[in-house]
């Protein structure tokens, strides 16, 4: 079948089969920033915001999302316009080898705009969908309670 | 004379160079890399624990539409080899080929096809049919030296270098040593404790799959880009099993999704280097998490003895410690993981006379062990803290100030430096710096360990708290093997390119040689351009292993660095038409005492390149250690038992460590919050489950759980400086010896709650309930002296 995939604002005319799924399909047209870690939901690396919903994209049909809104990692921030999110995982030091980062990040935004004030409880909640076996999660927990205070009071 | 012995790079968490990035997805991994026509790579593994391959038809699996190439023993040269990452030659035994005809574990090798699509390669995979006369696996490692068992190896199998190897008794290697006189030690002893332990086998679970890509380049070389710790031997190991001269290799690394041992393992480089050989066409082979779990590599899982005698006051009168490790299907790293089991565990007491240690790797039909965090401490530490605990316990005495009492200090050695080492003998050595007791101290105050050892709190009905210690180790680097090297260019506008061989697999490697680098010519980090780990590029290191790159590599940027700065104050003194001697570095500039006399990096380098005496500033220095100064750790775990349900709940984890003085603090506290997750993930949850034929059961994440951050306990990490004066401004490792503590915490926190000793991993509930209702098993239960003060809760 063929349609249009909205990606960070881009759209793309595409034609692909029913059975392929979303992570195989951005990866393919080089959005690999969507990493693949399990392919079976159980990680977060290949998460992104499906019409602002937190998907894990091994786990969608590509099919299901054409004509909706897709945000991968860099449709929040750039190199040079990081989003504070990203800001912070540097500054705290939340970035080891950085594979679970584009999903630790995307989950941390979902979060925030849900609840920009959350408590560590609600973040490590917010987080249980990530696997990261580099940090120990404590400072991406810290990262994420820095961008919150930041973004709080850039608001 | 000039105030700059202040340090002002080193000692920062400066940020990793990497790290936005990263964290903005701009890096490439190597599944990242985009390869025009390449060929996509699956394979075929053995569904039998133990079989030979009759023969294998191709035919169906050749005519599926986009099949290129179909690899199997048929067309394969069989080239004996290990693929461990290790000096060379390799400690690991000469066992595997790289398609064989004898499968040894569910998860062995039978075929790759490499075609247009992976779609295509993967249909062509399950049409490829195979003939295999199933042979009896060995699948119980207690029984692999058993008379009339299988045997997995033999014929052509070989050990490299001298050491014990018998393959026809499953014996993959041993390690023996013996100080004193153990049966008289045991003999004078007023108390003996002698325990049985046990750990399974454990993956690394690195959150990026195993993955290489290859292609060939515009003058025909072959190119590699590799998810490794270990890009130098993986060109060396490939170029000998490809049959390719090792200058037509480069290998190059990329970000790297985590390694932890795991890609220590020379595993898919061959494949898909053989694939872009044979069909000059680039491949690409990433395992899928499933693939990751049974056909790479595990922690080696293991059954520990130990006996330890003690006097009425506590002094161990003799320590005798037996160790079985499961090697699986082949021999990697068995004998370096056997090795240190010893060697990172017993100097750590080293007022013990008596001591006896004997170790054996064997094969069972199982997946491959290999090099994992920790790479046998873990596993020796595990038993040795519940041992430690249990002496201490019965001489009436306090573990912490016991441990204070009994650890190797700043100035003392142990026999075993010397007796034990990697293949070969040790090197022996006099410690140079150990904080281990003020750790113990800072850490029992910061955790109120007074207030809460022995107090059996009850937490609502059904929890009673209970706070246990472990003690731990490690090394930094392998002495007189490792080796590391680096290379430095000064550029005109003052600004310098760093190439190291170093492997930066998410450590923060690369930032922390750059401060190093920083530090001792006097500029910005930013100034130092860092590139790491590409054959073709930057001069030889090891690899990311044995704790070895902040002190190894660290130490050969230092002097790289050292030399650097003498061609700036040499090319300064003649700008300047002074002597070099009154010279120094400061902030980008060379000036004299006087401070008068002052020319910027810039100047210097602009004169060097375009207008005097012109020469490259630029310089290189290598580095081998010649001892491996341990770092050291204290490590707190309070737990919550539940005694309706046997759960454990980690509810405070503290680490002090003792790393010489960290480079980067935020940098060394990841690596120790790291490790300690993956430890107290260990501790409860993961284990390799097999069934009655030898096949993993829970290749998942869904079955094969770790931590997320809600499992995570509340966690302090306090960083104990100490000068280790071997090591580049003070500083020794921290990649390994925090994943050690954990385990034997918890489980001495677990005694400390309610009288049951787990000995076996994991700590799940099931065990505590069946413990508490004194079941007998691995686990046993508190009474006669080993009793604690306070009574038993019911």
């Amino acid at each position: 079948m063929t349609g249009t995939l909205s990606i960070n604002g881009t759209e793309l005319r595409i034609s692909l089969r029913g059975d392929e799924v979303l992570l195989d399909v951005l990866r393919d047209l080089g959005y690999t920033e969507v990493k693949e870690g399990c392919r079976e939901g159980a990680c977060g690396s290949c998460l992104v915001l499906l019409e602002g919903v937190l998907v894990n994209s091994c786990q969608v049909l590509a099919a299901s999302t054409l004509g909706r809104e897709i945000t991968t990692v860099k449709g929040l921030g750039t190199f040079h316009q990081p989003h504070p999110i990203q800001e912070a995982f540097v500054e705290a030091g939340a970035v080891q080898c950085g594979f679970c980062t584009p999903g630790m990040v995307l989950a941390a935004f979902a979060l925030l705009k849900k609840n920009p004030r959350p408590t560590e409880e609600q973040i490590r909640h917010a987080l249980d969908g990530n696997l990261c076996r580099c940090t120990g999660y404590v400072k991406i927990i810290e990262a994420v309670t820095l961008a919150a205070e930041r973004m709080a009071s850039d608001a | 004379m000039p105030k700059n012995n202040e340090p002002t790079h080193v000692g920062r968490s400066t940020p990793k160079n990497d790290a936005l990035a990263l964290a903005t997805a701009q890096e490439l991994f190597t599944a990242d890399y985009p390869l025009e026509g390449a060929l996509h790579c699956a394979l075929l593994y053995s569904p039998h624990a133990h079989a030979q391959i009759r023969s294998i038809d191709t035919e169906n699996a050749r005519a599926v539409v986009g099949v290129v190439d179909i690899l199997s023993y048929q067309n394969v040269p069989r080239i004996l080899h290990t693929s461990a990452g290790q000096g060379y030659p390799e400690p690991s035994p000469y066992d595997a080929v790289l398609f064989d005809r004898r499968m040894r574990f569910v998860g062995d090798r039978v075929a790759l096809v490499a075609a247009d699509t992976l779609g295509a390669a993967r249909e062509a995979v399950q049409k490829i049919q195979v003939d295999y006369e199933i042979l009896e696996p060995l699948l119980d490692r207690r029984h692999a030296m058993d008379e009339g068992v299988p045997r997995l190896h033999g014929g052509e199998d070989h050990a490299k270098i001298p050491v014990v190897y018998e393959p026809e008794n499953n014996l993959a290697a041993e390690v023996q040593i013996a100080f004193g006189e153990l049966e008289e030690g045991l003999a004078n002893a007023e108390f003996i404790e002698e325990h049985d332990y046990s750990l399974p086998a454990a993956s690394h679970c690195a959150m990026e799959p195993h993955a290489a890509v290859a292609y060939i380049d515009q003058r025909g070389r072959l190119v590699i880009v590799s998810a490794t710790q270990v890009p130098f031997h993986a060109r060396r190991i490939v170029g000998r099993l490809i049959e390719c001269p090792l200058h037509q290799i480069r290998v190059i690394k990329p970000r790297i999704g985590g390694g932890f041992g795991g890609k220590q393992e020379v595993i898919l480089e061959p494949l898909v280097a053989l694939v872009a050989w044979r069909n000059k066409r680039p491949a690409r082979l990433v395992l899928s998490r499933r693939e990751v779990f049974v056909a790479t590599r595990t922690r080696h899982a293991a059954d520990l003895h130990l006996k330890t005698g003690a006097g009425k006051d506590g002094s161990i009168t003799a320590l005798e410690m037996d160790c079985l490790l499961e090697a699986g299907a082949y021999g990697t790293h068995s004998l370096t993981v056997l090795s240190n089991v010893g060697s990172k565990v017993l100097p750590l007491f080293n007022k013990i006379e008596n001591i006896r240690f004997h170790g054996r790797s064997v094969y069972t039909n199982l997946p491959v062990s290999g090099a994992y965090r920790g790479y046998g401490a873990t596993q020796g530490y595990f038993a040795w803290n519940q041992q430690i605990d249990a002496v201490a316990r019965r001489a009436g005495q306090d573990v912490v100030e016991y441990c204070k009492r009994w650890h190797i200090r700043t100035g003392e050695t142990s026999g075993v430096f010397e007796a034990l080492g990697e293949g070969k003998e040790g090197v022996s050595q006099v410690i140079q710096s150990c904080a281990l007791s003020e750790c113990l101290d800072r850490g029992a105050r910061a955790i109120g360990w007074a207030e809460k050892r022995d107090k059996r709190t009850r937490v609502g009905q059904d929890k009673v708290k209970g706070i246990g210690l472990a003690i731990a180790m490690q090394g930094s680097g392998i002495p007189l093997i490792d080796m590391g090297a680096a290379s430095m260019k000064m550029n005109e506008d003052g600004s310098f390119n760093l190439y190291v061989g170093a492997t930066d697999i998410g450590t923060g490697s690369d930032t922390i040689l750059a401060q190093i680098a920083a530090e001792v010519i006097k500029v910005p980090v930013e100034k130092i351009i860092v590139l790491s780990s590409d054959t073709d590029l930057t001069p030889f290191d090891v690899g990311a292993y044995a704790s070895s790159t902040t002190y190894v590599s660290g130490q050969a940027v230092k002097a790289c660095s050292e030399k650097i700065a003498a061609q700036i104050l040499a090319t300064a003194a003649a700008l300047l038409e002074t002597e070099q001697e009154k010279l120094h570095l400061e902030a980008e500039t060379v000036r004299d005492g006087t401070g008068k006399k002052t020319v910027t990096f810039e100047e210097v380098a602009t004169s060097a390149t375009y207008n005097r005496d012109q020469y490259q500033i630029q310089a290189q220095a290598s580095y081998t250690c010649q001892q491996s100064p341990p770092p050291f750790i204290a490590q707190f775990a309070e737990v919550d038992v539940d005694l309706k349900t046997g759960r454990v709940e980690v509810v405070r984890f503290l680490s002090a460590a003792d790393c010489g003085r960290p480079i980067n603090p935020v940098l060394a506290e990841g690596q120790i919050e790291g490790a300690v997750v993956n430890g107290l993930s260990y501790a409860l949850w993961e284990e390799y489950r097999y069934d009655e034929n030898g096949r993993m059961t829970n290749p998942r994440f869904w079955d094969y759980r770790i931590f997320t951050a809600r499992d995570i306990p509340e966690m302090q990490t306090i960083l104990v400086e100490s000068e280790e004066p071997t090591g580049p401004f003070g500083a020794k490792s921290i990649g390994e010896v925090a994943i050690n503590g954990p385990a034997p915490a918890i489980a001495n926190a677990v005694y400390d709650a309610v009288g049951v000793r787990i000995r076996d991993l994991p700590i799940t509930p099931e065990k505590v309930w069946r413990a508490l209702r004194g079941e007998s098993g691995a686990a046993d239960v508190a009474g006669g002296a080993d009793r604690p003060t306070g009574s038993r809760p019911s």
